[in-house]
């Protein structure tokens, strides 16, 4: 078994134990790494029923079989997942840069952090030796100081550290864990989970070999990959960058502005891809092993965010623009860069901002509430909101709980404004005219996001009708999950999905490369809805239900108005559970979204049929074989 | 005494990275493990790179100095500057791994093996360096220094143009 490191780390945070146990290749078969090996780690780890912020809730840190290599972006990724302070159900986040490069280089495959640290401290690996630090001088830093402040103090330049900043230490439910300053495992607060075990930081050192069955098969498939990310499949990312799609978005009136009030933005221009790249890009650079290199430096040349530095992508761009009616780059990229700097995911909280403009528009937050004229379109009272929720100042701190929860505690109806999906709020995609995509955000099991599936896709591409909620949505759905979830796994980035012009026979073929474990296409299809019924297991574990897999209140109440194609469309209920049947009758769960013990037969997750036990009642049209025998 | 070539001779093409289109990505440190030692290792790689801040990315491995500090430097007679090509070699008999050369190398671009204890120095892949074959972005170059100047001439008459147009208020 190459390519993993064949090791868990367990560290007991309370007790300061730290222990490494044996990754069987059974398991690193079954569920790959990534995201599937972490949240089978996490179920693995975790009793039901737990608060987020328990310190019974472990937080698991994994790499992919591929991280160490030079699989062009395989070499780098890392997932953190746990129960999610936003959602209660299943929270994970992947990140890419070089902290998982090093962290395999030490060899490990995943971390287990269990308890809570009395005080404040960093984990501080360094290939075998693994020990907790005092952080108390990092507490209340940024992320970028505390990576500085903790390679000068470790005295090496290349550690790589993944670390939280003061919002993640204040529980704010949309905290983010940064790496490489400028590369975030966003979504999902995960960061809270972190701040909540007072466990500031993770530094790494590996200088382990990293060795490969067949060194000249493997070049072979990296000069293939490299040729093919030279290629079309990955031109938007090389060039302008995600931003390409505010023109795009916008001219199909599917980019949601003013908190899902419009569908357009007058000013899409003022913000587009191509002028940020024509004004702001500085430099573009990569993460480690990439071939294609995507990550868009921006700096603001003049005025009074003269000097911000920050990554730039589409989504927070989307988050902190648009849905916040500013049409100003200067002060979306200084929003960018706070959100980096206080650790906090900066598509949340784009989306946390235009709630809250929503609601003081419609007098629901008053001027005394929030202390600032806080109307759409205000840039500098978005730069300043991102502030006080990170740092739960004034209203912030109520803000700082998410859309959902605020909603819930502000009251007076704010719920008809809070865009989210089980708590995660919305990303830049107006699914009331993308109605494949409307059904990939309410069955994705970490909430809101269109990451999970690319049912989008089809709706941008005109390969479907994007206004018709129809059969076989379901199907498009269910391909796209299975493949995302592999290329959560494995871990390959999300851009390079294009160059894998076969599928899972190419990502299989570099899983076997440098594994030296057989697998076949179809196996790691199979893995792939495995893996995306694992998360679905999670969710039943910890209560969510069909209920849950539902959408904004503007997706369904309040039709698109702008005038032209998507005029008028939204997503009724009937829509949602012609959408909902379907695609559970494909995935083979009952009416109720519940995995038939069958199917998870099928999958060979007979250990974990308890979980569905006695939540199969209603039983669905396709009869049920008596039968619970080993396969 | 180890043979030090009066002056560097001019055929002599070393690894040179240009920075404006270094990412960082660090596929250089992989082929070159992977090629020298056989496995992917970073520490063992004889040419690294180093991020300061997202702007400011390079690569570095050895500049073949003329005369080398290193060969210089080390007390044991272990390295020896070829004439034909400027390359560092190394006697593994008589190197100790005292890191003397390590210390002697403005460039950082001599590494300790982490197993072996002796010191590991670019050898240019004897004249087709894996890392330049490599690079995704065309970063690195093979390049005499002579090359590297007009290079770096070309550079800066591009710029000179591009503003003295920009100036005419000619978009180019």
């Amino acid at each position: 078994m190459l390519g993993y490191a064949g090791r868990i780390l367990h560290v007991d945070l309370t007790t300061g134990k730290v222990e490494t146990a044996t990754l069987k290749e059974e398991l690193a078969k079954k569920y790959i790494g990534g995201i599937g090996l972490g949240m089978r780690l996490y179920l693995d780890n975790s009793k039901p029923g737990v608060d987020p912020f328990d310190p019974e809730n472990p937080l698991v840190l994994t790499t992919g079989p591929l991280s160490g290599t030079m699989v062009p972006t395989g070499g780098n990724g890392h997932a953190f997942v746990s129960k999610s302070p936003q959602s209660f159900g299943v929270g994970e986040a992947k990140s890419h840069g070089h902290f998982g490069t090093a962290l395999k280089r030490a060899g490990y495959d995943g971390v287990v952090f269990k308890g809570k640290a009395e005080k404040p401290v960093y984990l501080w690996i360094d290939d075998d030796a693994v020990q907790l630090m005092d952080a108390k001088h990092l507490w209340g830093k940024s992320t970028g100081e505390t990576e500085d402040a903790i390679r000068a103090e470790l005295k090496d330049h290349y550690i790589r550290v993944a670390t939280i900043g003061v919002a993640g230490e204040k529980l704010v439910r949309i905290a983010c864990i940064m790496n490489d300053k400028t590369r975030a495992a966003g979504r999902c607060g995960l960061g809270a989970v972190m701040g909540s075990k007072n466990l500031k930081a993770i530094a790494v050192r590996g200088s382990k070999d990293i060795a490969v069955p067949d060194k000249d098969k493997l070049l072979e498939i990296i000069k293939r990959q490299h040729e093919r990310m030279k290629g079309p499949a990955t031109r938007k990312y090389r060039t302008l960058g995600t931003p390409e799609n505010v023109l795009v978005m916008n001219s199909i009136a599917a980019m949601p502005t003013r908190n899902f009030t419009q569908a357009t933005f007058e000013h899409a221009e003022k913000i587009s891809g191509e002028y940020l790249n024509q004004r702001f890009v500085a430099k573009i650079i990569g993460c480690n092993s990439c071939a294609m290199r995507c990550e868009h430096i921006a700096v603001v040349p003049e005025g009074p965010y003269k000097g911000t530095t920050t990554r730039i992508e589409y989504e927070p761009l989307w988050a902190m623009g648009p849905n916040c009616g500013v049409g100003n780059l200067d002060a979306i990229l200084k929003g960018m860069e706070l959100s980096n700097f206080y650790g906090v995911d900066a598509i949340s909280i784009g989306d946390i901002v235009g709630f809250a403009m929503d609601l003081y528009e419609h007098g629901i937050l008053s001027k005394e509430d929030v202390g600032l004229e806080l109307k759409f379109g205000n840039g500098e009272a978005m730069v300043e909101m991102v502030k006080r929720i990170s740092l739960r100042e004034g209203v912030g701190d109520v803000l700082a709980e998410g859309v959902k929860i605020a909603a819930e505690k502000i009251g007076k109806g704010a719920y008809r404004y809070a865009n989210h999906i089980k708590g995660v709020e919305m990303t830049g995609y107006d699914i009331r005219g993308l109605k494949t995509a409307a059904l990939g955000y309410a069955v994705s099991f970490r909430g809101a996001d269109h990451n999970r599936h690319g049912a989008y896709g089809p709706d941008v591409k005109g390969k479907v009708d994007r206004f018709k909620a129809e059969k076989g949505r379901g199907k498009i759905v269910y391909e796209t999950e299975d493949l995302y979830t592999i290329i959560d796994s494995l871990i390959v980035c999300k851009f390079s999905r294009g160059t894998y012009y076969d599928g899972f026979k190419d990502l299989a073929g570099i899983f076997s490369a440098v594994t030296g474990i057989e697998m076949t296409p179809e196996e790691l299809r199979l893995a792939g809805e495995r893996i995306n019924n694992l998360g679905r297991l999670i969710n039943i574990r910890e209560g969510l239900t069909r209920k849950d897999d539902t959408l904004p209140y503007k997706v369904m109440h309040v039709p698109i108005p702008d005038e032209g194609v998507a005029k008028g469309s939204f997503v009724s209920q009937k829509e949602l559970d012609l959408l909902l049947d379907d695609y559970y009758e494909v995935r083979g769960w009952t009416k109720d979204g519940v995995p038939t013990i069958e199917k998870l037969n099928e999958l060979g997750m007979k250990d974990l049929v308890h979980i569905v036990k006695g939540k199969l009642a209603p039983s669905p049209s396709p009869p049920k074989k008596p039968s619970k025998k080993e396969d | 005494m180890a043979s030090v070539p009066a002056a560097r001779p001019a055929k002599w093409k070393l690894v040179d990275c240009d920075p404006d289109k270094c990412t960082g990505c660090t596929i250089c440190e992989y082929i070159c493990s992977l090629t020298k030692e056989d496995v992917f290792n970073a520490h063992k790689s004889r040419i690294r790179t180093t991020r300061l801040h997202p702007l400011v990315n390079i690569s570095i491995t050895c500049r073949l100095c003329s005369p080398a500090p290193c060969v210089t430097a080390c007390p044991r007679d272990s390295l020896t500057q070829s004439e034909e090509t400027g390359v560092i070699m190394i006697d593994d008999d008589k190197c100790d791994g005292c890191s003397w050369c390590i210390e002697a190398c403005d460039y950082g671009a001599i590494t300790l093996h982490p197993e072996k204890k002796v010191v590991r120095i670019c050898d240019l892949c004897d004249g087709d360096p894996e890392c330049v074959k490599w690079c995704p972005e065309e970063a690195l170059d093979f390049i005499t220094r002579d090359l590297m100047a007009q290079k770096a001439r070309i550079t800066v008459t591009k710029k000179l143009f591009k503003e003295a147009m920009e100036a005419a208020g000619i978009k180019v």
